[in-house]
């Protein structure tokens, strides 16, 4: 190391730091801080009221009912995204088998991945404005004048609180998929050739060639992307807050954690209170990313 | 995990071998048929939303929710696009380019800064720093949305521009900071040291040397960050409530015009948020699905 560079070292990371600290790390120090106390946001005076708060919290109804809705979602996102992204990764794909490369595209590869991706570029309330009006609950609705032609019958979509929460989920999924596919795609062309040259060699069928080597092969990527998903799962209130009627309705059905820390940090003066759910929030992220990544571990497998 | 990124957004491309080494044709078989069938209608189950909607903008209410919502408009309705800058799009849309020009240039400049002193300069605590930021890719925003709306309200910096930029590259490094440092790793060394032995000082090195070289992952990260600022909306319809940003003009007009029964203004609207995020994703699309997916292949 030469002489000086220390403070050159010091120079370029202090104003970073000093933001990063300041707007990221101080706010989620903080979130642990203020759950212990019983703060309202407005008052500059509070005090400490040790686990209240939690205890509170574990009999709020509201509450658990949003963390069952963030739970479905959970379940359900990850699991049909990547079932759809990997099925859509795959039917790419089997095009280009004769060439025994596992990752040579069907012809229109590039515009189906510039098609299927534009979701991801697009901010959240552009999606949600265009869905809830594409799910508009009259006969004349988007989806309904065309399920009602087709003999489908109609549905009143995010006015039912029966499947309110799924229609969030759906455009969730419709969003997230083509990220994924990309993603999969991606990770299948750093696949070597040879591999399935092999397979193909010794006989492998299409789906073989993509149960036995695709898949396993791209068990890193497909962790990877549960873990984000179920994140994305967790959270879900962008879509939420700008898409359902309240928002969270009709009566609650999609009522997810991320509202229950607006509506109490700034609109019923309980801030100690939204802090410790966003506690609760941070440690059901942390554990979730745990199980998911020991779960789902395999032996890793270099190439 | 490996670090795998892919920094000018080519190599992640299925090569291009563009006949079957066979020379059978094989776009005709069954699978093919099947697999088109499937993709052109996830590709119609994307797109249509998008198209309907800027045919809306130009349709009167009446047309958008009347017997047929699939009719093409009678008459072009381009006065739904005066009322929408009317009713403040024109001044959210500037709101939404100051603030993502500030942000961006500043995430770059610190992201980029930080990036390189990580990857090239032993130090105590390097490993710390780095992973300190890692961490920031980890955890939703929103967590902490309370705390860090009083932190902002303590500098007094509520629905101001300076507010919303400095939050927007505190939130942007951690992203920022691991793909430029994963790139700066693959650049050579020798150049930067034949400098130094010419007498430049590290900074001037860093400026004049290093950063003309990484332009390519620079442009990667800085689109993925235009993009990604330009769209946010959890952190300014919390931080700047008086000063709305595009993505949260769009929501408000929700509101505002399923009031007033104004469908046709709120597309307009639409359109005009749409338009430019589009226009670029189209020019840069690789970059983009390089930059976005970099991210997690990690």
């Amino acid at each position: 190391m030469r002489h000086g560079s220390y403070r050159f070292v010091a120079s370029f990371l202090a104003i970073p730091l000093a933001l990063y600290a300041i707007f990221v790390i101080s706010p989620f120090v903080q979130a642990f801080y203020y759950s212990l106390t019983d703060w309202t946001g407005i008052s500059p005076k509070f005090k400490f009221v040790g686990l209240d708060n939690f205890k509170t919290l574990a009999h709020d109804s509201v509450f658990k009912q949003a963390v069952g809705h963030n739970l479905i979602l959970l379940i359900g996102l990850p699991l049909i995204t990547i079932f759809l992204a990997l099925v859509f990764a795959y039917l790419l794909n089997v095009g280009g088998r004769a060439n025994a490369a596992g990752v040579q595209g069907v012809r229109g590869n590039g515009f189906y991945k510039l098609a299927f991706f534009l979701p991801q570029v697009l901010s959240v309330p552009v999606i949600a404005v265009i869905w809830a009006t594409v799910m508009t609950s009259t006969d004349t609705g988007l989806l309904n004048s065309v399920t009602k032609k087709i003999g489908l019958g109609t549905s009143e979509y995010l006015a039912d609180p029966n499947i309110a929460l799924y229609c969030v989920m759906w455009v969730l999924i419709w969003g997230s998929v083509g990220f994924y596919l990309v993603l999969f795609n991606a990770a299948m062309s750093g696949i070597p050739k040879d591999i399935f040259e092999a397979a193909i060699i010794d006989g492998a069928g299409r789906l073989a060639t993509f149960f036995r080597i695709t898949l396993p092969l791209l068990w890193d990527t497909i962790q990877t992307s549960w873990v984000y998903l179920a994140i994305l799962a967790l959270d879900a209130y962008a879509l939420v807050a700008v898409m359902t009627a309240g928002p969270g309705g009709p009566d609650n059905s999609t009522y997810v954690m991320g509202l229950a820390i607006a509506d109490n940090g700034f609109q019923y003066g309980r801030a100690g209170y939204a802090s410790a759910m966003g506690v609760v929030l941070f440690f059901l992220t942390l554990i979730i990313a745990a199980v998911m990544l020991r779960a789902t571990r395999r032996e890793r497998i270099e190439f | 995990m490996t670090i795998q990124i892919d920094v000018e957004g080519t190599r992640s491309e299925a090569q291009p071998a563009a006949h079957p080494v066979g020379g059978k044709d094989r776009v005709f078989s069954p699978v093919n048929v099947f697999s088109h069938t499937v993709l052109i209608a996830w590709s119609i189950l994307v797109v249509v939303p998008f198209v309907w909607a800027l045919i809306a903008s130009v349709k009167s209410t009446g047309e958008i929710f009347g017997d047929n919502p699939w009719a093409l408009p009678k008459e072009l309705l381009w006065d739904n696009y005066a009322k929408a800058w009317d009713k403040g799009v024109g001044q959210y849309l500037f709101n939404s380019l100051v603030v993502v020009t500030g942000g961006v240039f500043g995430t770059m400049l610190f992201g980029s800064m930080v990036a390189y002193v990580l990857a090239r300069y032993e130090f105590p605590g390097n490993r710390f720093v780095y992973y300190l930021f890692a961490a920031g890719m980890m955890f939703p925003t929103f967590l902490a949305i309370v705390p860090l709306f009083f932190v902002v309200k303590g500098f007094g910096m509520v629905s101001t521009y300076q507010g919303l930029i400095l939050v927007y590259i505190a939130y942007s490094l951690p992203f920022t900071v691991f793909f430029m440092h994963a790139f700066f790793r693959t650049l050579p060394t020798s150049i930067a040291e034949a400098a130094l032995v010419d007498g430049a000082s590290h900074a001037g090195t860093f400026f004049r040397v290093m950063l003309p070289m990484a332009k390519p992952g620079l442009i990667s990260v800085g689109i993925f960050n235009v993009l990604g600022q330009f769209n946010q909306f959890v952190l300014p319809s919390f931080l700047s409530p008086e000063k709305p940003v595009l993505s949260q003009g769009i929501a408000t007009l929700l509101g505002s015009q399923r009031y007033e029964n104004d469908w046709g203004t709120l597309f307009a609207a639409l359109t005009i948020a749409m338009v430019p995020v589009v226009a670029v994703y189209l020019v840069f699309y690789r970059q983009v699905q390089a930059g976005l997916t970099g991210a997690t292949l990690k």
